[in-house]
């Protein structure tokens, strides 16, 4: 009677533990007055974005449960933190599948993680609606017809970019992106796409710093002793503000464009401060100089209820949350099946006007904003910024077919 | 001509104030033998602190006065840390305090978000160094010279303080024998504080010498203590030459590297170590450690096998953990069957640990590769779910064969980066070759086929698997192969003068615990549908240290105990609040106080306390004389 019956009496308790702690069965069933949509997002492991993201979904929930709810039903959202790994993202979605009967999964940021939720979404089976992640994968090559994404993709973005970039007269280009997925394809689909139309230009020279951990000061004399006219930055976050600090000190951008993915958007333009890198063309939101009524009709209630302004996260939550109601609402049902066929098709209006999910790929039209960054009161601004309509930058339906595996 | 000076200079930038943090943690190493893993975090405070210092206090003297206090204050944090908890726990086994610190900066990652805020934070440039020196058309900051200059120059004051001073002396005499500096009556709480203060206070200080190049964000931490690590590891650890020839090494390998490889950095450092290791084991001005004199395995409780008593009540149970799915939900019945798989993967490391005296820190590698090798099998190969099972265990078993031949050379804490290095390699391929493994984006749609599908079903295989393996380790502990791992284990030379083979030993160890890690990847795959690099990753490596210290490193079978209690609380802190890392830090902060020798160590030896099992005891008591 020593070490083994302590530790069976251990492993019996915790089970028993494990199985009230986790709800012996699933007894959170929908009251009939409520309905429940599951969130999952990297609050601890990104709080820079995700703060901004959830501030946004809470305002859209107290506006549609304001305006009386979905067909009359109050909208309850419960939400989850995933730790920014896909494993823990994926239990996050069984509890809210299996433990909390959620009418459909929204959220994540990661490309990884949207992945992972969006192959669990088609395992069991249940609706997504992937509101950040930016890999093309999620609604092409690794499309199903149980997920949809509401962002523009990392192909919109580089089209959109390359519309810009295009007419430059730089001949000589250097690529600077960080080493994984995601920065590996936004390179490469930016060179494909501005190949085509410039095939006049050279690719001098690509750098691959790790992610998160940039050691930007040999990056930066490297891109510069391959002399080019103009470099593309994929860089982002903390990478960012060392790639820019060197950059600047080392005078790698002077009398170069540079062309940057995501570096517009005030989660990654405002730390910078008065370091904020002039002339650069840039996707992003300049939330100060959107004059639509949509645009300032939702500023409005946001920094009234935050007293902050808006990231573009917030964005991206507020219209998650409004084009999930707007799904359930058309539907008129929770059953996975005619939520899909009410998705797809469906227009709803945004901050950014009016955004329609393609039946094609379930990838919605939001656009972007593309400009120039200045400095402006010390402060990073985006200038000459013009609204980009997702629809115009995306390819063909043959080619999306031909991508997207059949359902 | 120029710009490969100035690549020169901007490399030696870079092992500047990669130095600065390295010299600090292999201070407070060949000292206390503490591996700190809490380093990075002081350094991340330091960066935070003088931010906030610098922005109050502007101007020349605010800036340089701001760095200097901020290192000052967060090395009175690493002095109130060692005496209130490390000092409780020297006496413990090596490597516990190394799930201290764990707890300590996952504390910190969630403290410095709640005190500081989201959002990365942008310090003010070096006042006075703000430009840059044109050098033949190439730009140098000249906060670069001033960093290189700086390098040096600490590295020219720890040697005259090591040389010089009477302090110096000791510090350097407890570096090689403490228990005899402790002989001859230096006070040895003193000594290790004033160390420790002295290697936080260099955390710290890099880290606010950072500021006026990078983001202050709650992630420093963990970019920086790996590379450090290694860098540490790379020079020898105690030698802080040693420390600075591995940072200039490292980073001017890199800023030339990256010229002809631009994809080299992410891999860089551990492949420079892993050829180190394997030409000079104790790194490059390292010298070989002393004996060892107390082995991490070593058990005052003699270990036997199960008594038919301990039989039935492990046999209980079991069958209430089979019955999990008669009154539990789907959810519960994931989280139990996620529970099984890190049991295997816990038991498996904990083998390799205590019996065989080798503590991985890259154990990850042969979970992740047992994971990928199903993926695939079922996705290139095609193969059905019962034998890709088998086949991705293979993987873990073939990456064991190769790297563990190396690491069995070597032992203690270069066994352990060794281990780590070949984890990191793995991973790196994995998460850049893209073509192959999907890179970051993973391998999706691995599910399990029909008769494992139902959730029920799927606990009951992770179960009968866990318990297969469970028992398969056991037996063979209590084999004559384990004998002759833990003769090998204990004393290295009389094993060897007894006919053992001990290196050949250590390797099958190595592939046994390497292969059952890769049944545990194998399920685990299953169970999520997908495989990402996550799976060969440093935290994954450490969660397992962290549930084999739980359980208690000197038991049989701790880890069990470990892994549940660890993943069961885990999950449900993740669920249930966002600063779960908060949480889980002060859980583990508070066991390794209260359980200084893990959960079920510290219950066993409470149990032997006790009349009734006083033979044992005085067996017990006769063993620790005979040591």
């Amino acid at each position: 009677m020593q070490r083994r019956v302590l530790l069976g009496g251990a492993l019996a308790l915790t089970v028993t533990g494990l199985a009230t702690v986790t709800g012996l069965a699933p007894s959170a069933f929908a009251q009939s007055g409520e309905i429940k949509i599951g969130e999952i997002n990297s609050y601890s492991l990104l709080p820079a974005f995700t703060e901004p993201y959830r501030k946004g979904w809470q305002l859209a929930v107290e506006e549609v449960n304001a305006a009386g709810g979905i067909n009359g039903k109050k909208l309850v959202v419960i939400s989850k933190d995933d730790g920014g790994k896909p494993a823990e993202a994926q239990t996050a979605a069984n509890e809210l599948v299996s433990n909390e009967n959620v009418a459909m999964l929204v959220g994540t940021f990661l490309s990884n993680i949207g992945l992972a939720v969006s192959d669990f979404a088609k395992q069991k089976k249940a609706f997504f609606l992937a509101s950040e992640p930016l890999t093309d994968a999620i609604t092409w090559s690794k499309g199903n017809r149980y997920t949809f994404r509401l962002r523009p993709s990392n192909y919109m973005q580089a089209a959109m970019l390359v519309e810009a970039a295009a007419k430059l007269p730089a001949k000589r280009w250097a690529t600077i992106a960080p080493n994984y997925e995601y920065g590996q394809s936004a390179v490469a689909v930016f060179k494909k796409l501005m190949s085509e139309k410039r095939p006049d230009i050279q690719w001098v020279d690509a750098q691959w710093p790790p992610l998160g951990k940039i050691d930007a000061g040999p990056v930066v004399q490297a891109v510069a002793a391959a002399n080019p006219d103009a470099i593309l930055n994929v860089e982002f976050g903390a990478d960012l503000v060392k790639l820019v600090r060197e950059g600047e000190t080392r005078g790698l951008f002077k009398g170069r464009q540079v062309v940057s993915f995501l570096t517009g958007e005030p989660e990654y333009l405002d730390p910078l401060k008065d370091e904020a890198p002039q002339g650069w063309i840039v996707t992003g939101y300049p939330w100060y100089s959107i004059k639509t009524p949509e645009h300032e009709a939702f500023l409005k209630a946001y920094q009234a209820k935050y007293n902050d302004y808006p990231r573009l996260g917030s964005i991206v939550g507020y219209e998650t949350i409004k084009a999930a109601a707007a799904i359930i609402a058309k539907a008129n049902s929770t059953d996975p099946d005619k939520m899909i066929a009410a998705a797809e098709g469906l227009s709803l209006s945004s901050p950014f006007g009016e955004i329609t999910f393609r039946k094609i790929d379930h990838q919605s039209t939001l656009g972007a904003f593309v400009g120039k960054t200045a400095l402006k009161d010390g402060k990073g601004v985006m200038v000459d910024s013009v609204y980009r309509k997702g629809a115009d930058y995306l390819p063909s339906d043959a080619e999306v077919e031909k991508m997207r595996p059949k359902d | 001509m120029a710009f490969y000076v100035v690549q020169f200079l901007t490399g030696l930038a870079s092992a500047a104030s990669l130095f600065l943090v390295a010299s600090g943690l292999s201070i407070i190493f060949g000292v206390t033998r503490i591996v700190n893993f809490a380093h990075g975090a002081f350094y991340m405070l330091g960066a935070y602190v003088a931010f906030t210092l610098t922005a109050r206090f502007s101007g020349a003297l605010g800036f340089w006065g701001g760095i200097l206090a901020a290192a000052l204050i967060v090395a009175a944090v690493g002095v109130l840390v060692e005496m209130l908890l490390l000092r409780r726990i020297y006496h413990v086994p090596e490597l516990f305090q190394l799930l201290a610190t764990f707890g300590l900066t996952l504390m910190v990652e969630d403290l410095v978000v709640l005190g500081w805020g989201p959002n990365d934070l942008v310090g003010p440039r070096a006042a006075g160094l703000k430009g840059a020196i044109d050098f033949f058309g190439q730009q140098i900051p000249s906060y670069d010279l001033f960093l290189i200059v700086l390098g040096p120059l600490v590295l020219g004051l720890l040697w005259l303080v090591f040389q010089r001073t009477r302090w110096g002396v000791l510090v350097r005499a407890a570096t090689q024998d403490r228990d005899m500096v402790a002989a001859l009556g230096v006070n040895q709480k003193w000594l290790f504080t004033s160390v420790f203060a002295l290697g936080v206070f260099l955390a710290a200080l890099a880290g606010a010498l950072q500021i006026p190049r990078d983001a202050v964000t709650h992630e420093m931490d963990l970019r920086v203590i790996v590379d450090v690590f290694v860098v540490v590891v790379i020079g020898g650890l105690g030698s802080i030459t040693g420390a600075f020839v591995a940072a200039v090494l490292v980073s001017e390998l890199n800023a030339f590297g990256i010229l002809i490889f631009p994809k080299i950095s992410i891999i860089l450092v551990f492949l420079v170590m892993a050829a180190v290791l394997i030409v000079r084991p104790w790194g490059l001005l390292g010298r070989a450690e002393a004996p060892v004199r107390r082995t991490p395995g070593l058990t005052v409780n003699p270990w036997r096998p199960l008594t038919s008593r301990e039989r039935i009540a492990v046999a209980i149970a079991f069958l209430l953990a089979a019955s999990l799915p008669f009154y539990a939900g789907n959810y519960a019945l994931a989280v139990g069957a996620e529970i099984a798989i890190f049991v295997i993967f816990a038991a498996s490391l904990h083998f390799l640990m205590s019996t065989g005296g080798l503590a991985s820190f890259g154990h990850a590698a042969y979970f992740g590769l047992g994971a990928y090798g199903t993926a695939f099998a079922v996705k290139l190969a095609g193969l059905p779910m019962a034998a890709a099972l088998v086949a991705g265990p293979l993987f873990g078993l073939l990456g064991a064969v190769v790297f563990g031949f190396f690491a069995v050379q070597l032992s203690g804490v270069y066994f352990a980066m060794l281990t780590l290095a070949f984890a990191q390699i793995v991973w790196s391929v994995a998460f850049q070759w893209v073509g192959l493994t999907g890179g970051d984006n993973g391998i999706l749609g691995v599910w399990p086929e029909r008769w494992a599908a139902s959730a029920p079903h799927f606990f009951w295989l992770s179960l009968a698997v866990a318990v297969l393996a469970v028992a398969g380790l056991r037996i063979a502990t209590f084999s004559p192969f384990g004998f002759a791992l833990r003769a090998t284990r204990d004393s290295p030379l009389r094993a060897e003068a007894i006919g053992i083979n001990g290196k050949r030993i250590q390797w099958s160890a190595f592939l046994i615990a390497g292969t059952v890690a890769g049944i545990g990847g194998a399920l685990f795959a299953y169970l999520k549908g997908s495989v990402f690099p996550d799976v060969l990753g440093i935290p994954l490596s450490v969660d397992a240290l962290v549930m084999v210290l739980l359980g208690g490193v000197e038991t049989v079978s701790g880890a069990i105990v470990g892994a549940i209690v660890y993943k069961a609380l885990s999950i449900w802190l993740v669920s249930q609040t966002e600063w779960s890392k908060l949480v889980l830090g002060a859980f583990i902060v508070l066991i390794v106080v209260a359980f200084p020798k893990g959960i079920v160590g510290t219950l066993d030896s409470l149990w032997h306390r006790r009349p009734s099992s006083l033979k044992d005891a005085m067996l017990a008591s006769k063993i620790e004389t005979a040591e």
